[in-house]
C-alpha cells in the first residue's frame, strides 16, 4: 500500500498503464493515508472520497478500453481557491461559508478531461494571503519536516501550505496551486517540493477566486520536476473565458526534462544578495552555479537594479487589486451574512465577521492607497515602479541570457505562531522578497528543492526564465535535482 | 505619510467593514508599519516611465456580441443566504 503511495505521478503512468496497479487502488491507498495523517497535518479541509473513487472507476474503466488520457487515475488535491462543482470551495475564509459553486473552473476542467481524480480541496491561507498558511480560517497546516531530533511544529509556508504539505506528505501524487507573490515557489521551497508559477496568462484563472488579477497565476505542485511539467501541461489552455489567456499552443513541457542545458547562459542578479542572507542560502546558490556549470551553462553576473522596490510596490499593487476583487463578498450573492439594522449595517457587519485579520489588513491598505487624494502618490507610483521592475529583466534577457537563477526564499520552515512574525505584518512579507519581483514582471519561475540546512530542513532555489519559456525552466530544474537528489520527510504523524 | 484613527475609520467605511475601538488602535498601529515599509518608492525617479497596464503586452481579446449562454436562474441563487422567485434578499433599502 505504501508503496503505490511513493510513486511519482510518471511511475504511476506507467503501472497503470502496465495494469500493473489500478485506479482504485491507487485512490484507496491514498484516501486512507489522507484518513490517517490529515487530524496532525490538517492539509485538507474537504476530502471527497465518493467523487474520487468514482472518478478513479471511471478511469479504470477507459485505461481497459485503451482509450486512457494523460492523467488517467492519478489522485490529486486541489487548492480551496479553484471553483469545484458541488464542491467546498471557500479560499479558506469564513465569509463563503458553506459556498459550493455551480460551475468548475477552467484548469480543473482541465485535470478531469485528461482523467485526473480529485482527493479534496487543500487548505490555504484566507484568500491566499499569506507565507505560512496560519491565515486559513480552517487553521494552520503542518509542515511533514520537523528539524532533527525536533518535535516543533513547523510552517509548511503560504498560501499554498495545504498543497505544498500535502505533495510533501504523499497525501496526493500532485496538487494544484496558485502564486500571486510566492504563493507556489515559497511552499514548494519549505516543503522540499517542486512548484512551478507559470507565465502570467499561461494558465486560465476563470474560475479561481480572484485575489489580484494582475498577479494570479496557477501552478502545479510536484514530488519531481517531470511531475510538475505533466501537471503543467494539463492545467494550461487557451481559455476564451478569461480575457488574459494569451492566444499560444502549450507546448509538451515533459519532453523538456532532462533536455540538455549546454550553452545556455545563466545570469546571477547580484541584488538577490540580500544583507543579512544566512550563510547557507549562499552556500547553496553557488552549488547551484556550480551545478548547472558542470552541465555545461555559462554563468553571468547580472543586474536588476529596481529588485529592493518589488516587494513595496506589490504591497500597494495587490492589496489594491484585492479590495476591488473582495467588493463582492457582502453577505447577498453568496456566503456568510450577519444580519443588521439596514443593508449597510448587514455589508459592515458581515464583512467584519467573515473576513479574517489580515485580509482586513489588506482590504484597508487597498482601499486607502486607491482613495481620492492618495492614487497618484501610491497606487500610480507603484504601477510606474512594475514598468521599471519588468524593464530590468528585459533589459537581461535581451543581453542574451537565458534564465536567471535565484535563492527561492530567505530561510528554512519557521516555526508555527513565530513571534516576531506575528507581531510585525512586513517581517512575514519579507519570506517572498525572492519571488515576488517575477508576478510583478509576469515571468515563470520555479523553485526547485536543492538541500538541507544544518538542521536538516529543505532548502530551494529558484529559476526564473523568460516570458512562455517554461521549457528552459524544466531543463535546468532537472539538472539542479539530478545533482541535488529528492527530499522526502522522515514519518512522525 | 501615516494614517490617524481618524483616516481608519474612514477607510473602514468605504471598505464597508465594522470596527470596534480596539481595531482602529490596532489597525492604525499596522497600517502605518506597511505604509511606513512601502514609503521607499517615493525615492525612485519615474520621470517618463509609463504605470503598468497589462505585464504580457497582448490584444483585449474580445468575444462577439452574441448570446452564448444564460437559463442559469436557479444556478446563480443558489448560493444565496436568502432568495425568493430567483430574486435575492436583501434588508429594506426604501422606506
Amino acid at each position: 500500500m505504501s508503496d503505490l503511495l511513493s510513486l511519482t505521478i510518471a511511475e504511476a503512468r506507467d503501472k497503470l498503464a502496465s495494469k500493473e496497479t489500478s485506479a482504485v487502488e491507487l485512490t484507496d491507498a491514498y484516501l486512507s493515508a489522507i484518513d490517517a495523517a490529515n487530524p496532525m497535518l490538517n492539509a485538507y479541509v474537504a476530502v471527497t472520497p465518493d467523487k474520487a473513487k468514482a472518478m478513479a472507476k471511471a478511469s479504470d474503466d477507459r485505461i481497459a478500453k485503451g482509450e486512457a488520457g494523460a492523467l488517467d487515475g492519478i489522485p490529486l488535491g486541489i487548492k480551496d481557491l479553484y471553483a469545484t462543482e458541488g464542491v467546498h470551495t471557500q479560499a479558506c475564509s469564513h465569509i463563503l461559508d458553506g459556498f459550493e459553486p455551480r460551475y468548475e473552473s477552467t484548469v480543473t476542467s482541465n485535470l478531469w478531461a485528461d482523467g485526473a481524480v480529485m482527493l479534496g480541496k487543500l487548505n490555504m491561507d484566507e484568500f491566499a494571503m499569506g507565507s505560512s498558511n496560519e491565515t486559513s480560517y480552517y487553521g494552520p497546516v503542518k509542515n511533514p519536516w520537523r528539524k532533527e531530533g525536533s518535535n516543533v511544529d513547523l510552517v509548511p509556508g503560504g498560501s499554498s501550505g495545504g498543497s505544498a504539505a500535502a505533495v510533501a506528505a504523499h497525501l496526493c501524487a500532485g496538487a494544484t496551486a496558485t502564486d500571486t507573490g510566492g504563493s507556489i515557489r515559497q511552499p514548494a521551497a519549505l516543503t522540499g517540493t517542486v512548484g512551478i508559477k507559470p507565465t502570467y496568462g499561461r494558465c486560465s484563472r476563470w474560475g479561481i477566486v480572484a485575489f489580484a488579477s494582475s498577479l494570479d497565476q496557477a501552478g502545479p505542485i510536484a514530488r519531481d520536476v517531470r511531475d510538475s511539467a505533466i501537471l503543467l501541461k494539463s492545467m494550461a489552455s487557451v481559455d476564451p473565458k478569461d480575457t488574459t489567456s494569451v492566444d499560444r499552443e502549450v507546448p509538451d513541457y515533459e519532453a523538456a526534462v532532462g533536455r540538455s542545458i549546454k550553452g545556455l547562459k545563466i545570469g546571477v542578479p547580484k541584488e538577490y544578495r540580500m544583507d543579512g542572507m544566512p550563510q547557507e542560502i549562499e552556500t547553496l546558490w553557488q552549488k547551484g552555479i556550480e551545478w548547472l556549470k558542470e552541465a555545461g551553462a555559462e554563468i553571468v553576473d547580472v543586474s536588476l537594479p529596481h529588485t529592493k522596490y518589488a516587494l513595496p510596490a506589490y504591497y500597494i499593487v495587490a492589496p489594491a487589486e484585492a479590495s476591488s476583487n473582495l467588493a463582492r463578498y457582502d453577505g447577498v450573492r453568496y456566503g456568510l451574512r450577519v444580519p443588521g439594522k439596514d443593508i449597510v449595517d448587514m455589508y459592515e457587519k458581515t464583512r467584519a465577521e467573515g473576513f479574517g485579520r489580515e485580509v482586513k489588513r489588506r482590504i484597508m491598505i487597498g482601499t486607502y492607497v486607491l482613495s481620492a487624494g492618495y492614487y497618484d502618490a501610491y497606487y500610480l507610483q507603484a504601477q510606474k515602479v512594475r514598468t521599471l521592475i519588468k524593464r530590468d529583466f528585459e533589459t537581461v534577457y535581451g543581453e542574451g541570457v537565458d534564465a536567471l537563477l535565484t535563492p527561492a526564499t530567505p530561510s528554512a520552515a519557521f516555526g508555527i505562531a513565530d513571534q516576531e512574525m506575528a507581531s510585525d505584518p512586513v517581517k512575514m512579507y519579507l519570506n517572498d522578497v525572492f519571488t515576488v519581483t517575477v508576478n510583478m514582471a509576469g515571468l515563470p519561475g520555479i523553485a526547485v528543492p536543492a538541500g538541507l540546512d544544518a538542521g536538516g530542513l529543505p532548502l530551494g532555489l529558484q529559476l526564473i526564465g523568460r516570458p512562455f519559456d517554461e521549457e528552459t525552466l524544466f531543463s535546468l530544474g532537472s539538472v539542479i535535482e539530478k545533482a541535488a537528489g529528492r527530499f522526502t520527510p522522515a514519518k512522525w504523524w | 505619510m501615516s494614517v490617524d484613527s481618524a483616516t481608519v475609520r474612514r477607510v473602514a467605511k468605504l471598505a464597508r467593514i465594522a470596527v470596534s475601538d480596539n481595531d482602529v488602535t490596532a489597525m492604525e498601529a499596522e497600517l502605518n508599519a506597511i505604509l511606513g515599509f512601502v514609503e521607499q518608492l517615493s525615492e525612485v525617479d519615474v520621470t517618463g516611465v509609463e504605470p503598468m497596464t497589462s505585464v504580457i503586452p497582448m490584444e483585449m481579446k474580445k468575444r462577439a456580441d452574441v448570446i452564448a449562454d444564460g437559463d442559469k436562474a436557479d444556478d446563480i441563487v443558489a448560493n444565496a443566504p436568502a432568495s425568493e422567485d430567483h430574486f435575492f434578499m436583501v434588508p429594506k433599502v426604501v422606506e
